[in-house]
């Protein structure tokens, strides 16, 4: 049986589970609604307006970075499968690259784009 | 011997010699989804019963005593008690969007620990690109995440989301960083062939780098399950529960679980690409120690390392102070970052030149 088939059966088995959870529950739970008890829960004061709003840039930019520098590791990765095949002309080659992937580091460093505003 | 391999062929003989193909596979598959179901909710009861034990005894406290011996049966009762809470039905949210996180953050979480070897063969999704292939589903788990925080429609589960987000893909980039650094001196991304490669020495003593790539991963993994000192995604005392503030009942129920299963799973890959896996411990040379060692099953080896490392993470968990979202970003992106590029240049200089 191939890996494929068990990914298939184990992501099948993940949402069998949470539906399966959720009907259960849905089942012998009490309920009860009223206007009060659907409103979002602020620790009791009355909610001012919605949530989905302009939010704090901070995050976004480290969300970026990160989608940068992930995708050079990904691109690491086969690399470093034949490190050991290819000696020390394979880290040489690989030299530029990382050192590429220091300088976008360094200048986002520099540019304080590493700190929290 | 105690192993469960030759089980797992006894009945894959057993189920063919009785039924035709298609019903021997379809028999199969569903044995498979219920097996690791099963072992997946026996994990999270464990841990939950472990975490509530632990921490109890850090703070001078006995924890459950009162339900079954030694409080022995807690998650269960813990468990059905959830189950029988109402799943509040909300006004303001985003309802489609609000479950489908649920659904990501277990299909992440379960996905990942499928990919963990418990026994010598025994492994369920053992792809050539393994170590790709965890990284790449257990961010599934940071995108349910931010559904959840942002489709609740509710403040503190935005602020919480949002949190997450930026905590788990930056300590995303230091493990998988740490991870690479196993694969150049592994010589292989697939996770079996990985522990084939640790038979006589585990990882951990085969390269002086092993140990910084190790010290890394834990935290960053540590950081990943939203734990300990990096609990800001929920940082009670601030935003009451994080991004699941809205989630009531059993709904609650499937994120804590899937919770404490990720900090298995991290656990887990750091045993498989570390300390060996299910291998036993073995120094060359001396043969006796290690026929005594090989004496012990294998799933025995790897669940005694994994769950060493979770009281690892228990024990940070309790030790340490909340840090502050400028020093949790500070920590990953100016100290742990660069020393796991540098590792990763100094390991691949190492298998290259020695």
């Amino acid at each position: 049986m191939g890996s494929s088939e068990i990914f298939v059966v184990v992501m099948i088995t993940s949402v069998v589970m949470v539906l399966g959870a959720i009907i259960i529950g849905w089942l012998i739970a009490p309920k009860s609604t009223n206007a009060q008890k659907g409103e979002p829960y602020e620790c009791g004061i009355p909610t001012r307006g919605t949530s989905w709003l302009q939010f704090k840039p901070g995050y976004y930019l480290f969300a970026l970075l990160f989608l940068m520098f992930d995708v050079e590791t990904v691109l690491l990765f086969p690399w470093a499968t034949i490190t050991k095949t290819l000696g020390p002309n394979g880290i040489l080659a690989i030299l530029f690259f990382l050192l590429i992937l220091v300088l976008g580091l360094a200048y986002a460093w520099k540019k304080g784009a590493l700190e929290w505003k | 011997m105690l192993e469960v391999g030759g089980i797992l062929s006894w009945i894959h003989e057993a189920l063919s010699s009785a039924c035709p193909e298609w019903l021997t596979l379809l028999i199969e598959y569903v044995l498979i989804g219920v097996g690791f179901l099963a072992l997946y909710a026996l994990i999270a009861l464990i841990l939950i019963l472990l975490e509530r034990k632990i921490c109890a005894y850090y703070q001078c406290r006995l924890g459950p005593m009162r339900a079954g011996f030694w409080g022995l049966l807690q998650p269960l009762a813990d468990m059905f008690k959830i189950l029988m809470k109402e799943i509040i039905p909300l006004l303001k949210n985003d309802k489609f969007l609000f479950f489908t996180a649920l659904f990501l953050v277990i299909m992440g979480s379960l996905c990942t620990f499928g990919a963990l070897e418990f026994s010598k063969d025994l492994i369920g999704i053992d792809f050539n690109v393994g170590v790709f292939y965890v990284l790449a589903v257990s961010s599934l788990g940071v995108l349910g995440i931010l559904l959840a925080g942002w489709s609740s429609n509710n403040k503190y589960t935005m602020i919480g989301a949002m949190r997450a987000g930026a905590q788990l893909v930056s300590y995303e980039l230091s493990s998988g960083l740490s991870l690479l650094a196993i694969v150049i001196l592994g010589g292989t991304m697939q996770l079996s062939g990985l522990i084939e490669a640790q038979s006589e020495l585990w990882f951990l003593f085969q390269s002086p780098f092993t140990w910084i790539a190790m010290v890394i991963y834990l935290i960053a993994g540590h950081a990943e399950t939203n734990r300990g000192p990096f609990d800001l995604p929920e940082a009670e005392s601030e935003l009451t529960a994080g991004y699941h503030i809205e989630y009531s009942g059993i709904t609650f129920g499937l994120f804590y679980v899937g919770e404490y299963v990720n900090m298995f799973t991290i656990a887990g890959i750091g045993t498989m690409v570390f300390l060996g896996g299910w291998q036993p411990l073995h120094i060359p040379g001396a043969d006796a120690f290690n026929e005594i060692m090989n004496m012990i099953p294998t799933w025995l080896w790897f669940f005694a390392k994994a769950f060493a490392l979770v009281m690892l993470s228990l024990w940070v968990r309790w030790s340490f102070p909340r840090l502050r979202i400028d020093q949790l970003l500070h920590l990953e992106w100016k100290i742990l970052m660069p020393i796991s590029l540098l590792n990763m240049l100094l390991m691949a200089l190492w298998v290259a030149y020695f």
